[in-house]
Formats: C-alpha cells, sequence, structure tokens
C-alpha cells in the first residue's frame, strides 16, 4: 500500500454533488474544532488528533511514508 | 477616473396612476430593477401577467459591482430572451488557476466537456447586463418600469398589498396582488414590514480595482495568495469586457477604506501587481467589507422577497446575483399558476423552502471560502498555508485550496415537490436537479435541448427509433398536452420521426441519452423551471400527471 494522495474525502450514506464539497466539509470541521482554543490548546488538540487517526490507519508503511512528507520543504 | 461607459440616464415619467381618484389595483408589483428585480418582471410578462416594476433610481448599477455570470444564470436569462447580447459581449472562461507565492499550483476547467449551449462563465460589468435586460423590458408591452419611484410605504394585507410612492412630483398611492420585492441587501421593504436578515459579517476588507489596460492576459481567473507584490494577501485579476481588468486586493480589517481607495494609494499597489512598464487606467475602485445573512423565509404572505433582499454572501463564487436570478426562475411560473388558479397558494412556500435550502449552500460554500482566504485565527492560517504547501506536489491539498467555489445550481433533491425514484437510475439527473443540456437536431432551428424545456411542464421520452412508438402512446402523450395543467412531451430519439403533431428531436450524438442514463421507454418530467421532478424507467399517464399534482402542491 502506498500513501494515497489523491482526494479521498466522502461519506458513506451521503452523496455529495460538487467534487470540492465532501472535502469542503471536512476542512470546515478541522477549523471548527480549534474554535475559541488558544494555541496551546490547539497544538494539544491537533496532536492528539494526528495520534488518532494515525491509530486508525495503523500500517506502519503508511504512516512513514506521510512522516517523510510532512517533514519535507518547510 | 478615466471612464469607457456612461451609464444612461432613463426618464421619470408621470403615470396616470399618479393623477387618478382612487388608488390603482396591479396583479403583480415589483419594488427594484436591480439584475433580479428585472429577471422577475420579464419572466412574469412573458408568462402573461402583466407587471410593474418601480425603482428609485433613474440609471443602472453605479460603477463596478457584479462581473461573473453562471452558466444557469445565462441559461435563465436565454430562456427570456437576453442572454445573447450578454454573451455577445461578455468574456468568456472557463479556467481558473491559483498561484501561491508566484508559482502556480492549481488549476481547473469548470466546463470540461462539450456539449452545452451556455458557456460556464461569462465576465460582464453589472451596468451592462443591466442595460440588456432594459432593452428586453422595453420590447414587453405587459411590462411597465416606473424610474424615479421610490416606495416609501408597504402595507402587507390579507387580501392585497399597499404602497407609498414618492417621485419628483409628490406621493400616490398603489396597491396589488403580489408584491415581488427585490430591493437589495439594505432592503427599506424588509424594515417597512418589520422583518430582518440575520447572519455574520467578515473582519476583512477588499480594495476593488478596474483598470483598463492593453495586456497580453489570457481570459482566465487568476487568484494569488501571498504573492510578492502583496505579501500576506491576496489578489485577484479577471478580465472584462472594453479591456477593462477586475483587480482585488485583500487589505484586512486594519485599513483605513477612506485612505485605501485614495488614487495616490491604488495606482502604487496596481502597478507592483501588473509590473512597472504595464500602462494602465484606473476606472473605479472601492474598498468592501462583506456579510452572509439571510431572511428567515423568503414568503411573507403576498410579498416574495428575492435576490441580495433575502439573502447575502460574500463575494468569493459569484453567487449574488447568480442566485437571485435563480431565485427569480423558481417563483415566477409557481406565481402563474397561482394566479391562474391553477394551484394553490401554499406552492409560494415552496419558493421559500427551496430557495431558502439554496441560499444556506451558498452561504455555507462563499463562507468556507471566505474563512479559506481569511484565516480566523493562528491554527487556522497554519492550516491554510500547509495546505498551499503541500498543494504543490499533492493532488488532494490542490482540491482543498478554497479561493471561491463558483457559483453552481443546487440540487433541490429535498424539496417536497419531486417524486421519488421508484427505478434505478445511474448519474446526476436525480428529481431537483436542474436538467443538463445536449445538442439535438430537430426538424426547424433547434440545437439544444434545453431550449426545447422551460416555461412549461415538460416530458422527455427517450427511445432509439421514434417510428416504433405505438399510436396508442401518441395519443398519450397528446392527452397531457389537454391536462388542465398542460405538459408537452418532447422525444428524444436516436433515429426516426412520430407524427400526431409530438415534437421528434434527434440526439445524433448520444449525449443526451448519456447525460440522462437513458433507455427506450425512460421519461423525465421537468418543472417549467428545467427542474427535473419526476422520472421513469417507462410512461405512464397517471403517474406523469401525479407527479404534475405534487409539483404544483395540487395533492
Ligand atoms: C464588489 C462586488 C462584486 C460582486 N460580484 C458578483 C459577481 O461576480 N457575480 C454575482 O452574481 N454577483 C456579484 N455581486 C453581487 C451582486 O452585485 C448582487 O447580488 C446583485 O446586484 C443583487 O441584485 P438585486 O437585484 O437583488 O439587488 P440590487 O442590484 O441592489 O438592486 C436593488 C434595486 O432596488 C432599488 N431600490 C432600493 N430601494 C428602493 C425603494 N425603496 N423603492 C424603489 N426602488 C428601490 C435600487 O435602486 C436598486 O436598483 C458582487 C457585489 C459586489 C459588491
Amino acid at each position: 500500500m502506498t500513501l494515497q494522495t489523491e482526494s479521498n474525502f466522502h461519506q458513506p450514506g451521503k452523496r455529495f454533488f460538487r467534487r470540492y464539497s465532501a472535502g469542503d466539509a471536512f476542512y470546515e470541521a478541522l477549523i471548527e474544532m480549534h474554535r475559541d482554543l488558544s494555541d496551546e490548546q490547539s497544538a494539544k488538540a491537533n496532536a492528539k488528533l494526528i495520534l488518532l487517526l494515525a491509530n486508525h490507519i495503523g500500517d506502519l508503511n503508511i504512516l512513514r511514508q506521510a512522516l517523510e512528507k510532512a517533514r519535507s520543504e518547510l | 477616473m478615466f471612464q469607457t461607459h456612461e451609464n444612461l440616464r432613463y426618464e421619470y415619467r408621470r403615470s396616470p396612476d399618479q393623477d387618478a381618484p382612487a388608488t390603482i389595483h396591479h396583479p403583480l408589483i415589483v419594488i427594484g430593477a436591480g439584475p433580479v428585480g428585472m429577471t422577475a418582471a420579464i419572466d412574469a410578462a412573458q408568462q402573461g401577467i402583466p407587471v410593474l416594476v418601480l425603482d428609485e433610481e433613474n440609471t443602472v448599477s453605479i460603477g463596478s459591482r457584479a462581473v461573473c455570470y453562471s452558466k444557469r444564470a445565462l441559461e435563465i436569462l436565454d430562456r427570456l430572451g437576453c442572454a445573447r447580447p450578454m454573451i455577445a459581449k461578455g468574456v468568456t472562461w472557463n479556467v481558473g488557476k491559483v498561484f501561491f507565492r508566484d508559482e502556480l499550483v492549481m488549476q481547473f476547467d469548470l466546463l470540461p466537456e462539450a456539449g452545452h449551449k451556455i458557456p460556464a462563465f461569462i465576465n460582464l460589468q453589472q451596468y451592462y447586463l443591466e442595460e440588456y435586460l432594459i432593452g428586453r423590458m422595453d420590447e414587453l408591452d405587459n411590462l411597465e418600469l416606473r424610474w424615479k419611484n421610490r416606495v416609501t410605504a408597504v402595507e402587507n394585507g390579507v387580501d392585497q398589498v399597499t404602497l407609498t410612492i414618492a417621485t419628483p412630483e409628490g406621493d400616490y398611492p398603489l396597491s396589488c396582488d403580489w408584491l415581488i420585492v427585490a430591493d437589495g441587501a439594505n432592503s427599506p421593504t424588509r424594515e417597512y414590514l418589520g422583518l430582518e436578515s440575520s447572519g455574520q459579517w467578515f473582519l476583512d476588507r477588499f480594495l476593488i480595482a478596474d483598470v483598463v489596460m492593453k495586456a497580453g492576459f489570457p481570459p482566465e481567473r487568476w487568484f494569488s495568495f501571498d504573492p510578492s507584490y502583496h505579501r500576506g494577501r491576496s489578489t485577484l485579476l479577471h478580465r472584462q469586457p472594453d479591456d477593462i481588468w477586475r483587480l482585488d486586493f485583500q487589505l484586512g480589517w486594519e485599513a483605513d477604506p477612506e485612505e485605501e481607495k485614495k488614487p495616490e494609494n491604488v495606482i502604487p499597489r496596481v502597478r507592483a501587481m501588473l509590473g512597472e512598464d504595464t500602462e494602465f487606467e484606473l476606472e473605479w475602485c472601492s474598498v468592501y467589507t462583506f456579510r452572509c445573512r439571510r431572511m428567515a423565509k423568503f414568503r411573507h404572505g403576498r410579498a416574495l422577497f428575492i435576490g441580495d433582499a433575502a439573502h447575502q454572501v460574500s463575494p468569493f463564487g459569484a453567487r449574488g446575483a447568480n442566485s437571485g436570478i435563480q431565485d427569480s426562475d423558481n417563483l415566477i411560473w409557481k406565481l402563474q399558476l397561482v394566479m391562474a388558479g391553477k394551484a394553490p397558494e401554499r406552492l409560494l412556500d415552496s419558493y421559500s423552502d427551496e430557495r431558502v435550502f439554496a441560499a444556506d449552500e451558498n452561504i455555507m460554500n462563499s463562507t468556507r471560502s471566505t474563512d479559506f482566504i481569511t484565516p480566523k485565527s493562528g491554527v487556522s492560517r497554519t492550516f491554510r498555508d500547509a495546505v498551499l504547501e503541500l498543494s504543490r506536489n499533492e493532488p488532494f491539498a490542490r482540491a482543498l485550496i478554497n479561493s471561491g467555489r463558483l457559483s453552481d445550481a443546487t440540487f433541490l433533491t429535498e424539496s417536497p415537490l419531486n417524486t421519488t425514484d421508484r427505478d434505478e437510475f445511474a448519474g446526476d439527473m436525480f428529481p431537483g436537479a436542474v436538467m443538463l443540456d445536449a445538442p439535438i437536431e430537430g426538424t426547424g432551428r433547434e440545437r439544444w435541448l434545453i431550449e426545447l424545456a422551460g416555461n412549461r411542464f415538460t416530458l422527455l421520452y427517450f427511445i432509439d427509433d421514434a417510428a416504433s412508438i405505438d399510436p396508442l402512446l401518441l395519443q398519450a402523450f397528446q392527452a397531457l398536452s389537454e391536462n388542465a395543467i398542460p405538459v408537452r412531451t418532447i422525444i428524444v430519439a436516436g433515429r426516426g420521426g412520430a407524427s400526431q403533431g409530438i415534437q421528434t428531436v434527434i440526439d445524433a450524438q448520444g449525449i443526451a441519452k448519456k447525460r440522462y442514463d437513458a433507455i427506450d421507454g425512460t421519461s423525465y418530467l421537468l418543472r417549467p423551471d428545467q427542474h427535473i421532478t419526476a422520472r421513469w424507467r417507462g410512461f405512464d399517464h397517471d403517474r406523469v400527471i401525479s407527479a404534475v399534482e405534487t409539483a404544483t402542491a395540487n395533492c
């Protein structure tokens, strides 16, 4: 398995009529999660989020690819 | 400042209504001759409703406002007989590009496939759009437009609406059965009736500059995040007719609008963007803040709110005038049926329900764009910039870049006017969707499927060989055209012709068949506003009649 880098946002049971809608809905939810948080709280929430998602993905091959991409070109 | 366009001043004329001993009554009055009120008036007049339009001004939009008009809005204006000059004068474009720190990171094509009469978008100054609408209004005998008629009071009665109108020669009263309120974002009528439109302001300011220049840029939408000439903020470049270019600079909330719009402050910004050697003239500039808001309901008894009066969006996505024109499209056929006694008044509540649903989608999309363009917090900016950085190499990040999701038609899939599918279909032509266009050929000048629908209920009946249709079926189609609310059948065939006065068109390239996932016998029922309201794998007269009743609140 390789890291999915094509757009992949979707929601089972819901039909999105526009290609951008599912991704935009995720992005909105992400920003909404941070609403009214201090910078410190936001950093902590981001860390927890990454840990939750990483465990969900589980496959270390995928996670290592993502870790590498995230660190490059900063 | 340099001027490429001079606004015509239209004459105030005294109306005999002003000298009448008693209040004169009109069936339908529209307040506001902006793009949306004029669209509604033309549609009403074309559908046989005599209509009076009142506007407090005596000219079209002053300076620079709406630029981008969408395919759906133009399809509606085409049905109203006025899109041709708009498309001829406008700059047609499909491609948008997004730059991040001067590097191209994303490109989109809004109409990637051929086979549509109307382009994805045109750019046209709002004053031209309004002039063409006025030109069309002049051709309609049952439509009257009164300039310099300012509505100063409105009373929304049970049986009729009464208005007070101020003119240069004093006040006079009018009454009407139905009132369409299209008096813009600051709608005075909303206030007269004690109603409000609520939502949020965005804490950012934008400098809009229109410049005249001969430039070699292509007709594309160029959106730049953090360009070297305007660090930390965004800009937009877009071409309009007459060698005018729309430039848009994000300024931030702290900017002083009065200072920023002084030409001596605007010109250096423009020069930095266009390059030292580009010659240009400044034609218009202003500084805007934007908000998103809507009324809770768009129908209040006999008063029907449309356009900016009913809802307002930030302009990223060009969802303002474009959605207002779709309000009109949704409303007028319903009003026509109600006024003709063929549908109950509650059909007009479905106007509110359907267009509130659409307004929420427009507000949602333009809010998401605004939040991406103007991040509200440090962490929000970090994510935004991470998306832009990733977009250089990662396709998923490109798809997340939100520089404005351009106006598209809402799928009214939740509407109770739709008949729920009983058969299986692939594709997007759900009940509640706007019909997709396709090239067709007829015996006359027919070229496009979309031109054959609209203004009435239409049944599209798909078949490979039209000559093979059973004469009994043709009689059933004939019977539909004699229904109290008539339904006109159009046979969309691969070949052949049918008789008995039923129109057949040939889908030579099979594009319509594909877009509608059709096989022999597939039937689509279209509303007068070109929305699909029901579809079946076979034709059944009673089901069609029942779907018409559902779509008109007659059951
Ligand atoms: C910078 C900018 C860029 C934009 N870009 C786009 C774009 O690209 N695409 C897009 O679709 N939209 C765009 N918009 C939005 C678009 O301009 C509006 O949505 C559109 O003008 C709304 O039309 P309307 O007919 O509802 O209202 P208006 O155009 O505001 O017209 C209202 C009319 O009512 C009249 N009136 C008001 N009060 C009274 C009264 N008491 N009596 C009689 N008459 C009255 C006024 O004189 C006016 O003619 C933009 C807006 C701005 C500011």
